[in-house]
């Protein structure tokens, strides 16, 4: 009761100017001050009944809101999961088959698993060798930047600019972290931070490389392993005895970058299970220990850094030959945010996870579109929620990588932040 | 150079700002026996300790480390996991540094890093799925599973290291160290928390891999139970100096070691210092 008070009492005080007051432009012009304190009562009584409600449901329950959920119903989730794994990627394969004309939908899948891929390079940094980046989209820029300059300048093909686009993005992370990565925690983050915004600065202005605030458009779209998708006798759709249609590009960049995401996940699986993946989790557990164990922790955060960047670089470069046109607004902060979020809401090391909360909050936004301004209300209110009751992630276990005798999934509360501090 | 000596201190000052934390300490230690430092709290124990694992460089003096074969290390000059890496050094903590959410195996795994790395040709090879690669990893575990019959944890080796009981972890720590080769092992306060039944199993487990190994240890402790019982000799610290250096036996008689940890009523003050002076 006096908890809800409390709360009613914060809202009050939140929202008594955002909401209570409101200037209109008035019959001559001029702004008339109208007050809402109707609507003002309203939210705060809900404020105050949510609480309370909260508050009584908690009572009932009497715990963690972990243990409102049924023990049977939690082993049988975690006896699904692997089922949940292939269905999602069966699922995945079969998108365009089962929505083949529907276009909004396809687009909607290949921009999530752009970000489902982003995600699963951004959680080699973040969720196993635990370097919070906040400048991703640096390398993803670089690699779509890469991938365009040198696809326009020397005409090469997509399967060659892929992975150039990748390797460049792969050697800035180097350069980059061969300075930072001795910084710890927050101060990484704010250079990495600061070096998404010198990335974009550096786009914005160099006019004569990158177009500046133009962009660079007229990239080359890809072909499938040399016929381009067009209307010509040389084309797809006509080699295969096919009737044009625009479709067949969107379902083939569809089936890319489908592959690209399912090849990163592949490989940071595998990552995790050699010395150079257990090391990035040894590191996130506790670097001093690590060095104690002679393990050259620069060179292991590097690889990190590299390998997340490169696949960063890659997914950039798919964006680039996607789009056909780039600008530097499309690698603003918010994109390293989201991306970022999508690894945290999803379970910093879990593939799973991210790709479900790739899906869940690209699907989300769509969903709400039509809600234009409660969108961003919602966004937030279901982040605050995922915080308070999955502060880890929604898959925030870890699996080990290694067993000798029966794989034991490790609870959240033991794996470890990376802890900072000096040897006592 | 002493012949048999494993590590030898020279001199070595440390300084943080105006603070003399260590001062001008030399001492030995010899190949294959256990060397135990020892003093009240705030004596410079764990400085010198950090001094010789590189995570603090001295401000003055010379670490150096003779392997069994001969080959040489000025620790001074090496960064810390190169000192562990090829000195081979290995190290705990008084606090102990588990990989909490990694399991018993694979912090022992972690700790053969090197080895594995070269093995899955820095991860390219590995990644390709060779043969090799899978050998070494067996290899590995096989270590790991003789380590943890050791201690009795193979049972546990598929648990989070973070949920093992504090006498376990510390045991862990320990054998996290050994799956390093190492040639020195230091030990930092090894019998912290623990009730005589486990010290007294420390003990035991602590000589036995050192006869076993064909390894030298040295350790910082405040049990002078355990200190006593295990050591074939010791070092002395009070206010960053070494004030005693010998046998247990001799050490245990020695007023110094005596006022410094019992402290002295101020009357005596005089009379001790006139002992000591003797």
């Amino acid at each position: 009761m006096k908890e809800a008070a409390i709360a009613a009492l914060i809202a009050f005080g939140l929202f008594v100017l955002l909401i209570g007051f409101r200037t209109d432009p008035g019959p001559t012009g001029a702004l008339v001050l109208s007050t809402r304190f109707g609507v003002l009562a309203a939210v705060v009584a809900a404020v105050f009944l949510g609480a309370l409600a909260r508050a009584l449901v908690l009572q009932q329950f009497a715990g963690p809101i972990e243990r409102m959920v049924p023990v049977s119903l939690k082993a049988a989730l975690s006896r699904m999961a692997p089922y949940a794994t292939a269905a999602f990627i069966a699922f995945a394969i079969f998108v365009p088959i089962i929505f083949y004309n529907n276009r909004y939908l396809l687009d909607l899948g290949i921009v999530t698993a752009t970000y489902a891929m982003l995600g699963f390079g951004l959680n080699i940094v973040v969720g196993l060798a635990g370097l919070l980046n906040l400048g991703y989209a640096a390398f993803y820029a670089i690699g779509a930047y890469s991938y365009a300059l040198i696809a326009l300048t020397f005409g090469l093909s997509f399967w060659i600019c892929l992975p150039l686009g990748g390797v460049l993005a792969a050697l800035t992370g180097v350069f980059l972290g061969f300075p930072v990565l001795r910084l710890r925690g927050d101060y990484l983050a704010i250079v990495t931070l600061g070096f998404g915004e010198i990335i974009r600065l550096v786009l914005l202005n160099w006019q004569n490389l990158t177009g500046g605030p133009n962009g660079i458009s007229g990239i080359p779209r890809p072909s499938f392993f040399g016929l381009p998708f067009n209307a010509t006798d040389h084309g797809f759709a006509a080699t295969f005895g096919l009737a044009y249609s625009p479709t067949h590009r969107v379902v083939f960049l569809y089936y890319l970058i489908l592959a690209l995401a399912l090849l990163t996940s592949w490989v940071t699986l595998r990552l995790r299970r050699l010395p150079i993946g257990r090391a990035w989790e040894a590191l996130r557990e506790d670097e001093i220990a690590c060095r104690a164990l002679g393990i050259d922790t620069t060179t292991t955060k590097l690889t990190a850094f590299a390998i997340g960047a490169m696949f960063g670089g890659f997914a950039g470069a798919f964006f680039a030959t996607r789009q056909g046109f780039i600008s530097p607004e499309s690698f603003t902060f918010t994109e390293s945010a989201f991306v970022l979020a999508i690894v945290v809401l999803g379970g910093m090391g879990s593939q799973l996870g991210v790709a479900v909360a790739a899906a869940v909050m690209l699907g989300g936004f769509e969903f709400f579109r039509e809600f234009e301004q409660y969108r961003m209300l919602v966004f937030g209110a279901a982040m605050v929620a995922v915080m308070i009751y999955r502060p880890r992630g929604l898959i925030a276990t870890r699996k080990p990588s290694v067993f000798l005798r029966e794989q034991k999934i490790v609870p959240a509360a033991i794996v470890g932040e990376a802890r900072t501090g000096t040897p006592a | 150079m002493t012949a048999g000596a494993i590590l030898t201190v020279e001199h070595v000052t440390m300084r943080f700002g105006g603070l003399l934390a260590v001062n001008d300490l030399s001492f030995i230690a010899r190949e294959r026996e256990i060397t135990a430092l020892i003093g009240p709290n705030g004596a410079g124990k764990t400085t010198v300790f950090n001094c010789i694992t590189g995570f603090y460089k001295p401000t003055v003096g010379r670490l150096r480390l003779v392997h069994p074969g001969g080959a040489s290390f000025l620790l001074e000059r090496l960064p810390e996991f190169r000192i562990a890496r090829e000195a081979r050094v290995a190290r705990t903590f008084q606090n102990v540094r588990l990989f909490a959410g990694m399991t018993l195996l694979e912090n022992l795994l972690v700790a053969q890093h090197n080895a594995l790395m070269a093995a899955s040709g820095y991860t390219v090879l590995g990644l390709l799925g060779s043969r090799g690669y899978a050998r070494a990893e067996a290899e590995a575990i096989d270590k790991a599973r003789y380590w943890l019959d050791r201690i009795g944890l193979a049972g546990r080796a598929d648990d989070a290291a973070g949920a093992l009981p504090y006498g376990a972890q510390r045991r862990l720590e320990i054998v996290r160290a050994m799956c390093t080769d190492p040639v020195l092992l230091c030990l930092d306060e090894p019998a912290a928390g623990l009730n005589n039944r486990e010290s007294a199993e420390l003990n035991e487990f602590l000589h036995a891999i050192r006869n076993e190994h064909a390894i030298s240890i040295l350790l910082i402790e405040h049990d002078m139970g355990v200190v006593m019982e295990i050591s074939d000799r010791i070092v002395v610290l009070d206010y960053g100096e070494k004030i005693a250096d010998g046998t247990p036996r001799a050490v245990r008689d020695d007023p110094k070691v005596i006022a410094a940890y019992l402290g002295v009523a101020d009357a005596e003050v005089e009379t001790v210092e006139a002992e000591v002076a003797r």
